[in-house]
C-alpha cells in the first residue's frame, strides 16, 4: 500500500467519491440501451402473445392466428441437447485447466477455448454442416445442437476455470487435510463453492446459444410443422424470428416481436431457475 | 435435499421430453402405387426444400394450403438463399431447391443427376425511394444507370428532371441503398442494368453479389426498406411486396417500348408473356419488348431432379408442382406475385410429365 | 507434465511405496484426472477439427491468391477477385471500439454490483444486467436499424462532428449506419458477458482482503485499486478476452448497422464491413468454388486474428502479473 498522509486526505476522499459516481454512471449508461431494446420488443411483441402462440403452428401470411408452438418446442430441445453435450465437457475441461494450470497441454487447451470464443457462429455452423449434415444426408436437430454445444463450450470452460482458481487454497487444503481424496475434494468442496459463478457462466452461454440464428440455418434448418424426430429438421425461435422479421408483412413482424419477447422470457426463466438452484445459503455478496 | 430433488425432477422431465422427440425417421413408405392422381403412400410424407427468400411467403402459403388438402403431406420450405438452395439440392440434403436466378451450366454439372427448372411465379424488383414532397417519380434507363453508377449525385440533376416536368425536385444528395448480402434480387436488377447500360456491364457486371460503385449496403430486402424509410433522399431496389407493404413510393420506369410503366401485377405478367420460353424452362425477362411490360421482372424457379431417388417422395413432389402451377396460381396475386402466363404453364406441364423415378413416369396426366 | 504444488505436497506426505505406484494415491483420483483430461482434450480436438475443416474449405482461395489475400482490397464476386484487407480492418476497429466502450462500463457495473450498491439492490440489478445477455442478436440488429442508427445520425454524430471534427475520425458524410453504430452495438452485446464474469470474479475475492485494507485506513477506492484488482486481475483479463471473442465473432447485429461497404476509412461515420458480416451476408447465396473458398478463408483469417490477439493479451498479462502472481 502506498504511503498515505493526512494532508492528502481530502484529495483521497474526492477520488473515492469520483469513483463511486463513475460506477453509478456506468450502471445508468448500461441501463439505457437495455430499457430501449426491452421497450421496443415489449411494445411491439406484447400484442401478439396469446395461448395460441404457444400451442399452434405458424399460419401463412394473411391468415389470422397461428403461433410458434413448434419453434418454442424446438428451441427447448436444441438448447437442452446442447447443454447435455456442452456442460459436462466444459465444466470438466475447466476443472482440468484449474488443476493442472502450468502444464503446456493446459496452456494449449486454454488457448483453444479462447480462440473458439472468437469464431463466428456461422463458421461453426458451416463446419458442423460439413461434418454432421453431409454425413447424415439430412438436416437434423442433432446437428443443430452439436453446433450450439460447440458455441457454448468456450464460455463454460473458461468461466469454470477462472472461478475455480479463485476459490481459496485453504478450503481445498482443509479438505485434503481431513483425508478426503483429491477428486472428492475438488468436486464436493471446490466446485461446490464456485458453483454460483459457474452457473452464471453457464447461463451466459445458454443465453447466447438460445438466441443464435446463423449456426442453425445449415444444421437444424427449420420446420413449419412439429418435428418428428431428433434426426429431422426442427424449428427454433431465433430462426423463425429472423425469417419473419425479414419478410415484408406487418403481421409476421408482429409475430416476430412476440417471439422475441417469448425467447427473452424463456432465457430469463432458465437463468432464474439455475440461480435459485445453486444459491449459497451463507454469506452471499 | 429439496433442492436436489427439484433438480433431478427437472432433469428427468427434460430427458423425458427429449426422448419423446426421438420418434426416429418417418415410417418407410410402401412402394405400391395407387390410383392415378393420388399419392401412393401409406403414411405421412415429409419433404424438405430450401432456397430463395423471395418466394417464401408464396411457398409457405402453398404448402399450408396443400397440407390442408392432403393432411398427410408435410412440405417444409426454408429460405436460406438461392445459392444455399442450389448447394443443398446438389448435395441432396433436401428434396427440392429454389432459386431466383437460374443455375449456371457449371452448377448443373455438379449435381449428381439431371436437374430441372420449374418456374413457379413471377416477381418484380422496384425502385423505392423516400423524397419528401415527391409522390411520383419517373426514371428513364439513363437516370437509373447514372444513379447507381454514381454519376448522378443530386435529385435535381437534369437527367432526372428531364423525365419529371413540373415536379419540384430538391437539391439534396441521392443516397443509394444496395443489398450487401448476395441475392437473387440483385441478380435481376444488375441483369437489367447491364442490358440498359454498357458502362454498367463493363464496370460492374451481373451477379447475386457485385461491387457497387456507390452507396450503403443493407442486409436483405428489409434492410434496404429500413434504410429508405429512415433516411430521406434514399433510393434502393427492393421486391414489390416490400415496397407495397411499407407504403414506399415506387418509381415508374421507362420500358423498352418507350412507355413509363408502374410496377403492378398485370405489367409483370405482360413482361413474361412477351418472351419466348425455351425448353430449358429458364429465361431472363428483364427489359423485354411489350408496350405494357414492366422492365425489371423475373421468374423464380424450383429445382427438382428429373429422376427422383425415392418414388413416393418423387410422386408427392410432382403432384404438388402440378397443383402449384395450376390451382396454386390463384393464391399468388394477393401476395404481390404475378401468375404465370398460359403458354408457360403449358410448357411446364410437358416438363412435369417427364419426371420419373426408378424408370417409371410419376405423373399420369392426359 | 510437471506436478502442481498441491500434488507434490500430497504425494510427499504418502509413504514411498505409494509414490512408486504412480502419482495418484487412489483409483478415484486417477479416474477423475483421466476424465477431466479427456474432456480437456475434447476441447482441443474440437478446435483442431474446426481449423482443419476451415483450412480445407479455403484451399482453392489459398492457392489462387496466396498471402496477397490479406492485403488486397478488391472484393468483386463477378470477376472472382477477392481480398480480405477491408474486412480485417473493420473487424479490428469495431472490436476495439467495442472494448473501449464496454470494458470501463462493464467494470464500473461489476464494481457497483459487488462493492457499492446497497444489498437489497444487488440481486435485482444483477438480474437486469443479465437481461441484456438474454436478448437475441437479431433483435439487437432490428433495434439498431430502427432506433440506434437514426438516433446516432440525428443527435450524436452532428455533435461529434462539430466538436471533434478536427480529428480524422469524425469527418465525412453521416448516415447513422457505420463503424460507430457497429462499435456501439457490439459494446452493448459484450457488456453483459464482461460485467457478469467480472462480478463473479470480484465476488470471489475474500472479504478479508478488503477489510484488511480498509482497516489500514484506505478509502474504498484505494482498497479496490491496490488490493482487490490485483487479486482479480487474471479473472478480469479472462472476462475481457471472452468479451473480445464475442465481439470478433458477432454477426447478425453488426451486419445490420455497419453499412456493409468494403472500404477502409479513418472516419467512424463511414460504413465498414467485418469478417463475420461478409461471411454471413454472402455465404448463403455464394455459388462458385473460388467465392466459397474465399469466404472460408476469411473465416480462417478471423481464426488467426483471434489467436494472435489472444497471444498478445496473454503476454501482457504474464508480463504484468508475473512478479506479483502468488499461485
Amino acid at each position: 500500500m502506498r504511503q498515505v498522509s493526512a494532508s492528502g486526505y481530502g484529495r483521497r476522499r474526492l477520488t473515492d467519491a469520483l469513483f463511486r459516481w463513475a460506477c453509478a454512471a456506468a450502471v445508468m449508461l448500461a441501463l439505457v440501451p437495455l430499457v430501449s431494446v426491452l421497450y421496443y420488443t415489449a411494445s411491439r411483441g406484447l400484442g401478439g402473445i396469446n395461448l395460441a402462440f404457444f400451442t399452434e403452428l405458424p399460419k401463412p401470411v394473411g391468415e389470422p392466428g397461428g403461433g410458434m408452438g413448434n419453434a418454442i418446442d424446438g428451441t427447448l430441445k436444441l438448447v437442452g441437447m446442447a447443454c447435455l453435450m456442452g456442460m459436462p465437457v466444459g465444466v470438466l475441461a475447466g476443472v482440468f485447466l484449474a488443476e493442472f494450470r502450468a502444464s503446456r497441454f493446459a496452456t494449449a487447451v486454454r488457448f483453444a477455448a479462447d480462440v473458439m470464443a472468437g469464431i463466428p457462429s456461422i463458421t461453426t455452423g458451416m463446419v458442423v454442416y460439413t461434418i454432421v449434415v453431409l454425413t447424415m444426408g439430412r438436416f437434423s436437430a442433432l446437428a443443430g445442437s452439436v453446433a450450439l454445444a460447440i458455441i457454448m463450450l468456450p464460455t463454460v470452460t473458461r468461466t469454470t476455470e477462472e472461478l475455480l482458481l479463485l476459490v481459496p487454497g485453504t478450503l481445498r487444503e482443509a479438505a485434503l487435510g481431513l483425508g478426503v481424496s483429491k477428486w472428492r475434494a475438488t468436486l464436493r468442496v471446490v466446485l461446490r463453492t464456485a458453483a454460483p459463478g459457474i452457473a452464471t457462466g453457464a447461463m451466459l452461454a445458454v443465453a447466447r446459444i438460445a438466441g443464435e440464428t446463423a449456426p442453425l440455418l445449415f444444421t437444424a434448418f427449420n420446420n413449419r410443422f412439429w418435428s418428428r424426430g431428433l434426426d429431422q429438421p426442427i424449428a427454433s425461435l431465433p430462426v423463425q424470428i429472423y425469417t419473419y422479421a425479414v419478410s415484408p408483412f406487418e403481421d409476421w413482424h408482429r409475430q416476430a416481436w412476440a417471439a422475441a419477447l417469448v425467447l427473452v422470457l424463456l432465457i430469463l426463466t432458465l437463468n432464474v431457475t439455475a440461480k435459485l438452484l445453486v444459491r449459497h445459503r451463507v454469506g452471499a455478496r | 435435499m429439496n433442492r436436489r430433488g427439484f433438480l433431478f425432477t427437472l432433469l428427468a422431465a427434460q430427458a423425458a421430453w427429449l426422448l419423446l422427440g426421438c420418434h426416429g425417421s418417418e415410417q418407410k413408405p410402401t412402394p405400391a402405387s395407387g390410383a392415378s392422381g393420388e399419392p401412393a403412400q401409406a403414411g405421412p410424407v415429409s419433404l424438405n426444400g430450401a432456397g430463395a427468400t423471395f418466394p417464401y411467403p408464396l411457398y409457405s402459403k402453398w404448402m399450408a394450403e396443400y397440407n390442408r388438402l392432403h393432411p398427410d403431406i408435410m412440405i417444409n420450405y426454408q429460405s436460406i438463399g438461392s445459392g444455399g438452395g442450389i448447394r443443398q439440392i446438389q448435395a441432396r440434403t433436401v428434396d427440392f431447391g429454389a432459386s431466383d436466378a437460374p443455375m449456371t451450366p457449371d452448377e448443373e454439372s455438379k449435381a449428381p443427376g439431371k436437374l430441372v427448372h420449374i418456374p413457379t411465379t413471377l416477381g418484380a424488383v422496384v425502385l423505392a425511394y423516400s423524397l419528401g414532397g415527391v409522390p411520383e417519380l419517373k426514371l428513364d434507363p439513363e437516370a437509373v444507370a447514372g444513379i447507381f453508377l454514381g454519376s448522378i449525385t443530386k435529385w435535381n440533376d437534369p437527367k432526372i428532371a428531364a423525365s419529371n416536368a413540373g415536379v419540384n425536385l430538391p437539391n439534396t444528395p441521392v443516397v443509394v441503398a444496395y443489398r450487401s448480402d448476395g441475392s437473387g434480387t440483385t441478380a435481376v436488377f444488375t441483369d437489367y442494368l447491364a442490358k440498359i447500360s454498357p458502362e454498367w456491364k463493363d464496370k460492374v457486371g451481373v451477379g447475386k453479389s457485385v461491387k457497387w460503385p456507390i452507396g450503403i449496403g443493407a442486409k436483405g430486402n428489409e434492410g434496404v426498406t429500413g434504410q429508405i424509410k429512415t433516411s430521406p433522399g434514399s433510393v434502393g431496389y427492393v421486391e414489390l411486396a416490400y415496397a407495397m407493404q411499407n407504403s414506399l413510393p415506387m418509381a415508374e420506369l421507362k420500358n423498352a417500348a418507350g412507355k413509363y410503366v408502374k410496377p403492378d401485377i398485370s405489367a409483370i405478367t405482360a413482361a413474361a408473356a412477351g418472351v419466348d420460353m425455351p425448353d430449358t424452362l429458364h429465361v431472363s425477362i428483364t427489359n423485354p419488348a411489350g408496350e405494357t411490360a414492366y422492365p425489371i421482372s423475373s421468374f423464380t424457379y424450383l429445382l427438382v431432379y428429373e429422376d427422383a431417388a425415392d418414388p413416393v417422395k418423387g410422386k408427392v413432389l410432382a403432384d404438388f408442382l402440378w397443383w402449384a402451377v395450376h390451382d396454386g396460381q390463384k393464391l399468388a396475386e394477393p401476395l404481390y406475385y404475378a401468375p404465370l402466363p398460359g403458354p408457360v404453364v403449358g410448357k411446364i406441364e410437358g416438363r412435369l410429365k417427364t419426371l420419373k423415378a426408378a424408370g417409371q413416369v410419376l405423373l399420369s396426366k392426359p | 507434465m510437471p506436478p502442481s504444488s498441491s500434488e507434490l505436497s500430497l504425494v510427499r506426505a504418502q509413504p514411498r511405496i505409494l509414490r512408486r505406484l504412480g502419482r495418484e494415491a487412489n483409483p478415484g483420483d486417477l479416474i477423475f484426472r483421466a476424465l477431466a483430461g479427456l474432456f480437456a482434450t475434447l476441447v482441443l480436438i474440437t478446435l483442431l477439427v474446426m481449423a482443419v475443416q476451415m483450412g480445407h474449405a479455403s484451399l482453392p482461395s489459398l492457392r489462387r491468391f496466396g498471402p496477397g489475400f490479406i492485403t488486397s482490397t478488391e472484393w468483386d464476386p463477378v470477376r472472382d477477385l477477392f481480398g480480405a484487407a477491408p474486412f480485417i480492418y473493420g473487424t479490428l476497429v469495431s472490436s476495439f471500439l467495442a472494448l473501449a466502450i464496454a470494458v470501463p462500463v462493464a467494470l464500473g457495473v461489476a464494481l457497483f454490483l459487488t462493492e457499492l450498491a446497497p444489498t437489497w439492490l444487488r440481486q435485482p440489478l444483477a438480474f437486469v444486467v443479465e437481461l441484456l445477455a438474454a436478448i437475441p442478436s437479431v433483435v439487437y440488429g432490428l433495434w439498431g436499424i430502427f432506433a440506434l442508427a437514426p438516433f446516432l445520425r440525428d443527435h450524436v454524430e452532428p455533435g461529434l462532428a462539430k466538436s471533434l471534427g478536427f480529428l480524422p475520425f469524425f469527418r465525412g458524410p453521416r448516415q447513422g449506419y457505420g463503424m460507430l453504430a457497429g462499435g456501439i452495438i457490439l459494446a452493448i452485446m459484450i457488456l453483459p458477458t464482461i460485467a457478469s464474469v467480472s462480478r463473479e470474479v470480484f465476488r470471489a475475492v475474500p472479504d478479508t482482503y478488503r477489510e484488511g485494507a480498509l482497516a489500514l485506513g484506505a478509502t474504498q477506492w484505494e482498497s479496490l485499486r491496490d488490493v482487490v484488482l490485483p487479486f482479480a486481475r487474471s479473472g478480469l483479463v479472462g472476462a475481457i478476452i471472452l468479451g473480445l471473442g464475442r465481439a470478433l465473432g458477432e454477426t447478425m447485429a453488426v451486419t445490420m448497422v455497419i453499412g456493409n461497404r468494403t472500404e477502409i476509412s479513418a472516419s467512424l461515420f463511414a460504413p465498414s464491413y467485418t469478417m463475420a458480416s461478409v461471411i454471413a451476408n454472402e455465404f448463403t447465396e455464394a455459388t462458385g468454388d473460388l467465392y466459397l473458398a474465399s469466404l472460408a478463408e476469411i473465416g480462417l483469417l478471423l481464426f488467426f486474428v483471434t489467436l494472435l490477439l489472444n497471444i498478445v493479451a496473454r503476454l501482457l498479462v504474464w508480463r504484468v502479473a508475473m512478479p506479483s502472481r502468488a499461485k
